[in-house]
């Protein structure tokens, strides 16, 4: 697990961001780009619907025979000359790949932009084993060389402004001329470029996620907007695939009909712009490729989730579209939720894979507004699973005390109609007669959160029931 | 309107508690309204539907008021709550309380077939096309979520509004986008639910319009108290009140009668 765990400080976290200008800033290309790209292509589709049925359809099949895929993976992998390698753990993982790293006595590894690299933070173990690290989707390199934890989990570092990722590039590329151009996008983008590429030549070995294993044929499968994924992989003289065990598919072709909802739900864009498939390390006639192909797979708490509340959650296909939709991720950004997953998916994800103890507040922090389940391409029921977690929560009386009594006097009120008619009339009575002068309050003691931010409207005097039964009387 | 008149169904009223306490208008509002669509009208004693404790958590509790409301409303022909998130609640949520239950299930679930929410109870089962009412003046209106994505409610009320004498309709932006109310949510995270409803403010004012409607009490308590903290002009109210001509009083949060 990433040691940087804040998600329990998500309200302070959440503070700090709304008062944070650039990323106040750059959060408006979230709301503005993703949103209205995606409705564009799902428009664009007639099938759209029914090919997230399909989608949703293949992980569950998966699911419920995960074993056996998983076995027919490892078969088809092994018979292409592949190495799989088990991890239970993040840490478990970390000694695996580190473990390949020395056996070339690599310096550098190039990096795919992985978000399970993320969560068992390969990065800092490798670094501190003396092995270099370099992220080459310039997202990824972007929060590398700020060491941040990706904010989105396909646009890294959606939270940058341009003028910062400037000042950034001048930071740390000092070897070039200080009174360089780095006005534009362009510009910034043949720097990145020009400097990843020494390091891609460099790099002994390269680490890739996967977006789908496939047991079918024992594939990867990556995609990409960069083909740095691609220069990751076929270049150095090990490749390593790190994924964990729900990214299996049965077939190709249904990784093929995931991929027509993958890229829409993300971007918008019909295909992401590259797809890669590999199988296994060079063969004798291929004219590149990696010696050594290696694949990771890593539980880290998976399989607790199948057969479970939470199992649905797997089906996940890291598209982005729930944060993409979400007004609390719109306000916020990724960082304030505190680990590697934000967002909705996040907000149900974290919880099982670092405790609802740690990541109680994620759950929490949603209007349960249920855009981002409108929109999940494998039609994942997030609102109704982070409600899940509240429930746990309320088991293991891990919210707040005022909450908990608050809660427990409301709903003493709520099963006795009676009493509770008594209480609102005297309430209403009472609140509508102090704001009778003005219809509304500036504040209103117990009610601060509300008041401190908008008015609130004085009730009529009489509630709608008292009003209706005194009508029936007369 | 497009009514039926042999027997007038009978429609026990789930008013909810946010009418019940804060604007018993709407609730008169929407009696006038399922009266006009040919339905009789009754208001059990009532309380919540459950949402804070199911929310919260609770799932214990919020059975124990889902029964209790299940068994209040079983001697009517509908259910019609003025508000999609309660609406949703009732039709939804309160099925899957039951998940498993052979005794309540059946109960749960002919319960929701026969709950609606009040402007898609009026459009698609009373078959309501046009409401006698008049109103001088340009509105902008906000898609509550429950009752957009859980009901469907969406161009039912549209289509209500544009048979109001004088009313004309300004499309809000991000109409469909949460105001950020969120029952609980508002005061448990009162910083980024300020943040939203910021932004949902912001659109109401771009749309030029006088009056925001929409169908749930607890967005309109959040947009109007917004509006009127930044000293806004634009009233607001439930869209019911505009649909049985009940807008002449004082809006949400308004001095005086509403």
């Amino acid at each position: 697990m990433s040691e940087i765990v804040t998600s329990p400080a998500f309200k302070e976290n959440a503070r700090a961001a709304l008062a944070d200008v650039d990323l106040q800033q750059a959060l408006k290309s979230v709301e503005v780009n993703f949103i209205a790209k995606r409705r564009a292509s799902a428009d664009k589709l007639p099938e759209f619907e029914a090919l997230r049925d399909a989608a949703r359809d293949i992980k569950d099949h998966t699911l419920a025979h995960l074993d056996l895929y998983l076995e027919a993976y490892e078969q088809r992998l092994t018979a292409a000359g592949g190495q799989i390698h088990y991890a239970v753990s993040a840490e478990e993982a970390r000694a695996i790949i580190l473990g390949i790293c020395r056996k070339v006595d690599a310096k550098t590894v190039t990096k795919g932009k992985s978000m399970v690299g993320e969560e068992i933070a390969i990065n800092a173990h490798l670094e501190s084993h003396g092995i270099t690290p370099v992220e080459t989707d310039l997202g990824e390199y972007l929060i590398q060389i700020r060491g941040e934890l990706p904010s989105h989990i396909i646009a890294p570092a959606v939270h940058l402004t341009k003028a910062q990722i400037e000042a950034d590039f001048r930071r740390v590329h000092t070897h070039l001329p200080a009174d360089r151009n780095l006005e534009e996008h362009t510009t910034l983008l043949a720097e990145a470029r020009a400097v990843l590429r020494e390091r891609f030549l460099a790099a002994d070995v390269g680490i890739t996620g996967a977006n789908f294993l496939v047991a079918e044929t024992g594939s990867s499968i990556i995609v990409t907007n960069e083909g740095n994924g691609d220069l990751s992989q076929t270049l150095p003289k090990i490749h390593i695939v790190l994924a964990t065990i729900e990214k299996l598919v049965p077939t190709l072709e249904d990784a093929s009909q995931i991929l027509r909802v993958l890229a829409r739900s993300a971007t918008g864009q019909e295909m992401s712009v590259y797809t890669t498939i590999s199988t296994g390390p060079r063969r004798p006639d291929d004219p590149d490729g990696p010696g050594e192909y290696h694949v990771v797979i890593l539980d880290n708490g998976r399989s607790s989730m199948l057969g479970g509340d939470f199992q649905d959650m797997l089906r996940c296909i890291r598209c982005g579209a729930c944060m993409n939709h979400c007004p609390v991720y719109h306000a916020v950004g990724g960082h304030a939720y505190g680990w590697v997953y934000p967002g909705p998916m996040g907000a149900v994800l974290t919880p099982s894979l670092i405790g609802v103890d740690k990541a109680g507040h994620l759950p929490n922090a949603s209007t349960f507004c249920g855009r981002c389940e409108a929109v999940c391409p494998v039609r994942i029921p997030l609102p109704r699973m982070m409600r899940r977690w509240r429930e746990r929560e309320f088991e293991r009386h891990l919210q707040p005390a005022t909450m908990r009594y608050g809660l427990a006097v409301w709903a003493f009120l709520a099963k006795r109609p009676r009493l509770y008619a008594l209480a609102t009339s005297a309430a209403a009575f009472g609140l509508g007669w102090l704001g009778r002068a003005k219809g509304r309050f500036r504040s209103l003691p117990l009610a601060g959160g509300w008041t401190r931010h908008r008015d609130f409207p004085a009730p009529e005097q009489r509630t709608f029931q008292a009003q209706w039964r005194g009508r029936k009387r007369r | 309107m497009g009514v039926s008149a042999t027997a007038q169904p009978r429609v026990g009223l789930f008013v909810t508690c946010l009418v019940d306490f804060i604007r018993p208008t709407v609730g008169f509002a929407a009696v006038k309204l399922i009266e006009q669509a040919g339905c009789s009208v009754e208001v059990p004693r009532q309380a919540c539907c459950g949402q804070p404790a199911f929310n919260s958590g609770d799932r214990a509790t919020t059975r124990e008021i889902a029964e209790q409301v299940i068994a209040t409303f079983a001697p009517y022909d509908y259910v019609v709550a003025p508000s999609g998130s309660c609406a949703g609640m009732l039709k939804v949520h309160y099925p899957e309380l039951f998940h498993g239950d052979p005794n309540w299930l059946p109960r749960a679930e002919a319960f929701a077939a026969k709950t609606h929410e009040l402007i898609s109870f009026l459009v698609d089962v009373r078959g309501v096309k046009r409401v006698d009412a008049a109103f001088a003046g340009s509105v902008t209106y906000h898609d509550s979520c429950s009752g957009l994505r859980e009901l469907g409610v969406h161009a039912q009320p549209r289509a209500l509004l544009a048979s109001v004498r004088g009313l004309e309709l300004a499309e809000l932006r991000d109409a469909d986008v949460c105001c950020g109310f969120g029952g609980t949510f508002c005061v448990k995270y009162p910083e980024i639910s300020a943040t939203i409803v910021g932004k949902k403010v912001a659109n109401v004012a771009a749309s030029g319009a006088g009056t925001l409607l929409a169908g749930d009490l607890g967005c309109l308590m959040n947009i109007a108290g917004k509006l009127q903290r930044e000293g806004s002009q634009v009233r607001v109210r439930h869209v019911a009140e505009v649909l049985a001509g009940m807008a002449d009083g004082a809006s949400i949060g308004e001095k005086g009668e509403p």
